[in-house]
C-alpha cells in the first residue's frame, strides 16, 4: 500500500497537501490549525475549543450554521474537533463539490470576524456548557481525561490543564478574546491544507490559489511556553476521586517519548502489547486469568511535544476491591519494566498495528487527516508512507528498553475512581422477575 | 452590525456552484447458494488489500427464549473463547498473529461475526472464521467469565444516566410480554439461568448454513472467494427453524411522564418517543426524509431549536430504531436540569409541527441532496459495504435496494413528509422519559401536561413493573 502524495507552499505560508486517488467520487478536504488548548491563556482554559464552535457560526459570506447546511446540502459529511496542540475541520463530500469545501474554510479563514457577536458567543458558550456537562460532569469516570494530565504534567505546563475548560472561564471569554485568537493563531502561515480522493490537480491548484492566495499572513504568533519535561515523573503520585461510579477504575500514566521518535514507535508497541485487543497482557492476565478487571486496556496519547503519555486503564471485577485491582496492575507494570517483551508479543502487535491502519487508510477523510497531522508536526506529510516501516524497525529489544526506562515505579502517575456512595444491598439490586 | 472590529479583511471570490458529478454504484455484489443452503455474497472492491468477511446468522436476540434473555449476546461472545481444536488464548493468538480480530454481537434480528484481513491472509483468516461458527466448544470457566461481564456492564449501566434513560424508555415503551421490554444482554436473574447446555442447545438450533449469509467484501475476486467459503462451509449440515417475529405493541396506549430520579445529576437524560412502524414498510424512504428534517441532521429543526437557538443541550437528535418487529421511533437530548421543562415544551412543539403543516422546500431539499450526496461516502470501506449488503439480508430487502435507494429518496415530496408524519408520529400515544433531579423537574414537567407522571428509583426497574 502506497498513498500517493505530494505537497507545496503558497506564498502566504499555507502548507497545501494533495493525495489524489480516484476509486470513488468522493473527496475529504481537511484542515488543520496548529493551535489547541496548550496555547490557551491559563485564565482562558476551554476556549480553543470554544473557538472551533464559533467558527461554525458563519464568516463575512456565510450565515450561522450554513456552513453545515451547505456542505450537507452537497451530501458531505462534516465537523471540527480540538485538541491539545491542534484544532482540525473537516470536510467528505462528493468530488465535484470540492470548490464549495474550499470556498467555505477560506470564507473562515479569511473572513470570520466580520460575523461574530455577542449573541452567538453567548449561545456557543451555553452549548458548550452542556457539552462539558454532557461528556465530563455527567458521566461515570467523565473527568479522568482532564484529571490525568493535570497528574503527568507540572502546574502551568501547556498540557496541564483542562481542554474542555472550566465553567468559569468559559462564562469569562469575550468577543475581544475571539478576535485575539483568530488573528494570533487562524492564520494560514499556521495551517495545513489537505485534499484527498477524487480531484483534478490542475483544478484543486487554482481554486486554492483563488481562494486562499490573497489571506495574508499572519503576525508574530507568541512562542509556545517551554514545553520540555523530564523524561521520567522521577516517583509514583497517586490521586484518588469517589464518583458516582458502580465499580472501581484505575488509570495508570506514565511519560513516553513523543509522536514521531523512535522510542515513540517502541511505546506504541509496549502500549499494545500490555493492552491492544484480546491477547495482550493485561486482558489475559487481569481480565481472563486473575480475573481481578471486568475490561483493561493501554494506549498512548500520540502527542508531539514535550511528552507522550502511555495510559493503562482497567476497570474492576464485580466484588474486587480497588487496592486489589491497583495491586493485579501495577505488576504487569512491573513485570513488563522488569523483564521486557517476548519477540512474539512484538509480532502480533505490529500485525494488528498494521491491518488497522491500512483499514483505516480506506477512508478518504482519515487519509486527509493523517496527512494533515505529519504535515502539521514535521512539515513532511510523506511520512505517512514510512510509519507501517517504522513499527517493522522497532525490535522486542527497543520495547523491551523502552519498558524498563518508563513503565517503572519511578515514572507513574495514578488515577483512582471509587464508588462515592456505600453500594446498595443485594436485596435492593434485585429486579423484578421477568414474568412479573 | 458587527461587535468586532474588523480588520482590512480580504474581498471573497463569489460563491462557486457544483461542478459534475461522477456517477457511482454501489459495488456490485453476486449471490451463490451452496446445496446445504448457505448464501455467499461476493463483491470485488480491490482499492486496498484487505478483505471483510461477515456472516449474518437468524440468531439475533429476538429468538431468546423467555426468561432466558440475554443467551443469544452471551452464544456470540462465547465464539470466540475456543472451539474444538483450540483454547481461547489459541484462537486469539491464531487470529492477532494474523493482524486481525474477532467481532462478534447479536442485534435483535441476527448475530454477527465478522473480521477484516489482510487479503494476503484471506484463506487463513476464513479457515479461523468457519471453526468458530461451526465448531465453538464454550468452555464453562470462560462462560463464568462473560456472565460475571455481563454484571459487571449491568452495575455500570445503572451508574450512568445516558444508559439508565435508554433502559428505562425501552423498558417503559413496550408491553410487559415482548422481548423488547427487556435488555438485549439480560439481567442479572436472567444471566444466572445461561448455563452452558442452555448455550450449546442455542448454537445446534440456530447457527445452521441454511440460516447464514456470508459476505466476502474486498480485493478478492468471486471465483476465489466462492471456492475458500464451499471448501470451508460446504459440508456443514441441518436447518435452521422458522423465523418468528416478537410482539411489540406498545405498553401505555396514552401519553405518561416517567421520572427516574437522581438528586446529584447536573443535567436530565431526555427520550421522547412511541412504538412506529417495521423497517421493512412502503413508507420507510418518506419517513427516513420526514425524521432528517425533524432530528436526523445538525440542521435539523430539534437540533437548530433546542441547541443553536436556546442553548439548552450539546445536541439533540431524532431516530427511529429500525427492527424487523415495529421500530421505536425516539427523541434523544440531554438538557440542563433547569430548562428540562422548556427543552421537553419545545420538543412537543416541534413534533406536533410537523405533523401539521407542509415542511419547506428548503428544509426538503436539504434532506434529500444530503441523503443521495452522502451515499458514496456511507461506502467507503470493505466493512460498510459489508454491512451494508448485511442489512439487505436481515431486513429482507430486495437484492437491488442499493442501486434504487437515491431515486426512491428523491422521489420523496412535501406531501409524502407530512402524510408519513400524521400517520406514522402519534403524539396520543407519546412516551416522556427523564433521568435527573425529579425534585427539581417535577413541577414544572407538571404544567405542561403531558401525562401522568410516575417516579422510579433507578436502583429499582421493577418498580416499572408495579405502576398501575
Amino acid at each position: 500500500m502506497h498513498i500517493p502524495v505530494e505537497s507545496y507552499h503558497l506564498p502566504n505560508g499555507l502548507h497545501v497537501v494533495f493525495s489524489e486517488d480516484h476509486t470513488a467520487p468522493i473527496v475529504a478536504v481537511n484542515l488543520w490549525y496548529h493551535v489547541g488548548s496548550a496555547n490557551e491563556r491559563l485564565d482562558r482554559t476551554g476556549f480553543a475549543h470554544l473557538f472551533e464552535h464559533m467558527l461554525f457560526q458563519g464568516s463575512a459570506n456565510v450565515e450561522a450554521n450554513e456552513h453545515f447546511e451547505l456542505v450537507q446540502r452537497a451530501g458531505g459529511t462534516l465537523n471540527g474537533s480540538t485538541w491539545l496542540d491542534r484544532t482540525n475541520y473537516y470536510e467528505t463530500l462528493p468530488s465535484h463539490q470540492l470548490a464549495l469545501a474550499l470556498w467555505l474554510e477560506a470564507d473562515r479563514m479569511g473572513r470570520m470576524l466580520p460575523a461574530m457577536t455577542q449573541q452567538k458567543l453567548d449561545t456557543q458558550r451555553d452549548v458548550v456548557k452542556n457539552e462539558r456537562r454532557w461528556s465530563v460532569d455527567n458521566q461515570p469516570y467523565g473527568t479522568w481525561w482532564e484529571r490525568l494530565p493535570a497528574l503527568a504534567f507540572p502546574e502551568e505546563h501547556p498540557f496541564n490543564h483542562s481542554l474542555i475548560g472550566s465553567m468559569e472561564h468559559l462564562t469569562d471569554a469575550s468577543l475581544d478574546d475571539v478576535a485575539d485568537f483568530f488573528r494570533t493563531y487562524y492564520t494560514p502561515d499556521n495551517a495545513v491544507l489537505t485534499v484527498a480522493g477524487d480531484f483534478d490537480r490542475a483544478e484543486a491548484v487554482r481554486l486554492i490559489e483563488e481562494y486562499y492566495g490573497p489571506i495574508p499572513r499572519g503576525t508574530a504568533r507568541p512562542p509556545l511556553r517551554d514545553m520540555s519535561v523530564p523524561p521520567t515523573l522521577g516517583n509514583t503520585r497517586r490521586e484518588v476521586v469517589p464518583d458516582a461510579v458502580a465499580l472501581p477504575r484505575l488509570f495508570v500514566a506514565c511519560r513516553t517519548p513523543v509522536f514521531g521518535t523512535d522510542g515513540y514507535y517502541a511505546a506504541s508497541l509496549a502500549a499494545a502489547v500490555l493492552g491492544l485487543r484480546t491477547g495482550c497482557r493485561l486482558e489475559q492476565s487481569l481480565v481472563r486469568r486473575q480475573r481481578v478487571a471486568s475490561q483493561a486496556s493501554a494506549f498512548t496519547y500520540d502527542l508531539a511535544k514535550g511528552s507522550d503519555l502511555l495510559v493503562v486503564d482497567a476497570t474492576a471485577h464485580p466484588g474486587v476491591t480497588v487496592e486489589q485491582l491497583e495491586a493485579a496492575v501495577l505488576a504487569e507494570l512491573d513485570a513488563m519494566a522488569t523483564t521486557g517483551v517476548t519477540e512474539d508479543e512484538v509480532t502480533r502487535a505490529r500485525a494488528l498495528i498494521e491491518t488497522s491502519f491500512v483499514m483505516s487508510m480506506q477512508s478518504a477523510a482519515e487519509r486527509a487527516d493523517q496527512l494533515s497531522r505529519f504535515a502539521t508536526y514535521f512539515g513532511d506529510p510523506t511520512l505517512i508512507n514510512t510509519q507501517v516501516a517504522r513499527y517493522q524497525a522497532t525490535s522486542a529489544a527497543d520495547v523491551s528498553r523502552l519498558a524498563r526506562e518508563r513503565l517503572g515505579a519511578d515514572n507513574r502517575v495514578l488515577l483512582v475512581f471509587v464508588p462515592a456512595d456505600e453500594p446498595p444491598a443485594e436485596t435492593d439490586m434485585a429486579l423484578a422477575e421477568a414474568t412479573a | 452590525m458587527t461587535a468586532v472590529p474588523t480588520d482590512a479583511f480580504p474581498p471573497a471570490p463569489p460563491r462557486p456552484g457544483a461542478g459534475h458529478p461522477r456517477p457511482y454504484r454501489f459495488p456490485h455484489f453476486e449471490t451463490r447458494i451452496l446445496s446445504n443452503g448457505l448464501r455467499i455474497m461476493v463483491a470485488n472492491v480491490p482499492a486496498f488489500p484487505v478483505v471483510t468477511t461477515l456472516a449474518v446468522v437468524e440468531a439475533g436476540v429476538t429468538r431468546d427464549p423467555r426468561d432466558f434473555e440475554g443467551l443469544a449476546q452471551l452464544v456470540t461472545r462465547g465464539l470466540s473463547e475456543g472451539t474444538r481444536t483450540m483454547n481461547a488464548l489459541e484462537l486469539t493468538t491464531r487470529l492477532e498473529m494474523l493482524g486481525t480480530t474477532l467481532d462478534t454481537g447479536a442485534d435483535w434480528d441476527s448475530a454477527i461475526v465478522q473480521l477484516t484481513a489482510l487479503s494476503s491472509r484471506v484463506e487463513d483468516a476464513m479457515a479461523v472464521l468457519a471453526e468458530v461458527l461451526r465448531f465453538p466448544a464454550f468452555p464453562e470457566y470462560e462462560l463464568e467469565r462473560l456472565r460475571a461481564e455481563r454484571r459487571a456492564d449491568l452495575a455500570q449501566l445503572r451508574a450512568e444516566p445516558r444508559g439508565l434513560a435508554d433502559v428505562f424508555f425501552s423498558r417503559l415503551l413496550f408491553e410487559r410480554s415482548s422481548r423488547f421490554a427487556r435488555l438485549a444482554g439480560g439481567d442479572e436473574q436472567s444471566i444466572e439461568r445461561l448455563s452452558r447446555d442452555e448455550v450449546v442447545r442455542y448454537h445446534d438450533t440456530f447457527y445452521r448454513p441454511d440460516a447464514t449469509a456470508l459476505m466476502l467484501v474486498g480485493d478478492i475476486d468471486v471465483e476465489q472467494a466462492v471456492r475458500i467459503a464451499s471448501a470451508h462451509f460446504g459440508d456443514w449440515s441441518g436447518k435452521g427453524p422458522p423465523v418468528t417475529e416478537p410482539p411489540a405493541a406498545q405498553r401505555y396506549l396514552e401519553p405518561r411522564v416517567h421520572l427516574v430520579h437522581k438528586d446529584d445529576a447536573p443535567q436530565s437524560e431526555v427520550r421522547v418517543g412511541h412504538v412506529a412502524i417495521p423497517r421493512f414498510h412502503p413508507d420507510y424512504f418518506p419517513v427516513v426524509v420526514m425524521n432528517a428534517i425533524l432530528g436526523g441532521l445538525f440542521s435539523s429543526r430539534l437540533n437548530l431549536n433546542l441547541r443553536e437557538q436556546h442553548a439548552y443541550t450539546y445536541g439533540a437528535h431524532s431516530a427511529f430504531d429500525w427492527r424487523r418487529a415495529a421500530s421505536p421511533f425516539e427523541v434523544s437530548t440531554a438538557v440542563e436540569t433547569a430548562v428540562t421543562a422548556d427543552a421537553l415544551r419545545e420538543i412537543v412543539h416541534e413534533f406536533t409541527r410537523i405533523r401539521e403543516t407542509p415542511v419547506s422546500e428548503a428544509e426538503l431539499s436539504l434532506a434529500v441532496s444530503y441523503l443521495v450526496g452522502v451515499f458514496p461516502i456511507r461506502f467507503e470501506t470493505t466493512a460498510e459495504v459489508a454491512g451494508g449488503m448485511a442489512n439487505v439480508e436481515i431486513f429482507r430487502l430486495p437484492s437491488n435496494y442499493f442501486d434504487t435507494y437515491r431515486e426512491r429518496v428523491a422521489a420523496v415530496t412535501a406531501a409524502d413528509v407530512l402524510r408519513v408524519a400524521q400517520t406514522h408520529l402519534d403524539p396520543a400515544r407519546l412516551q416522556v422519559v427523564v433521568v435527573g433531579n425529579a425534585e427539581a423537574i417535577r413541577e414544572p414537567i407538571a404544567a405542561l401536561g403531558l401525562g401522568p407522571i410516575t417516579v422510579y428509583d433507578p436502583l429499582d426497574e421493577d418498580l416499572a413493573d408495579r405502576v398501575a
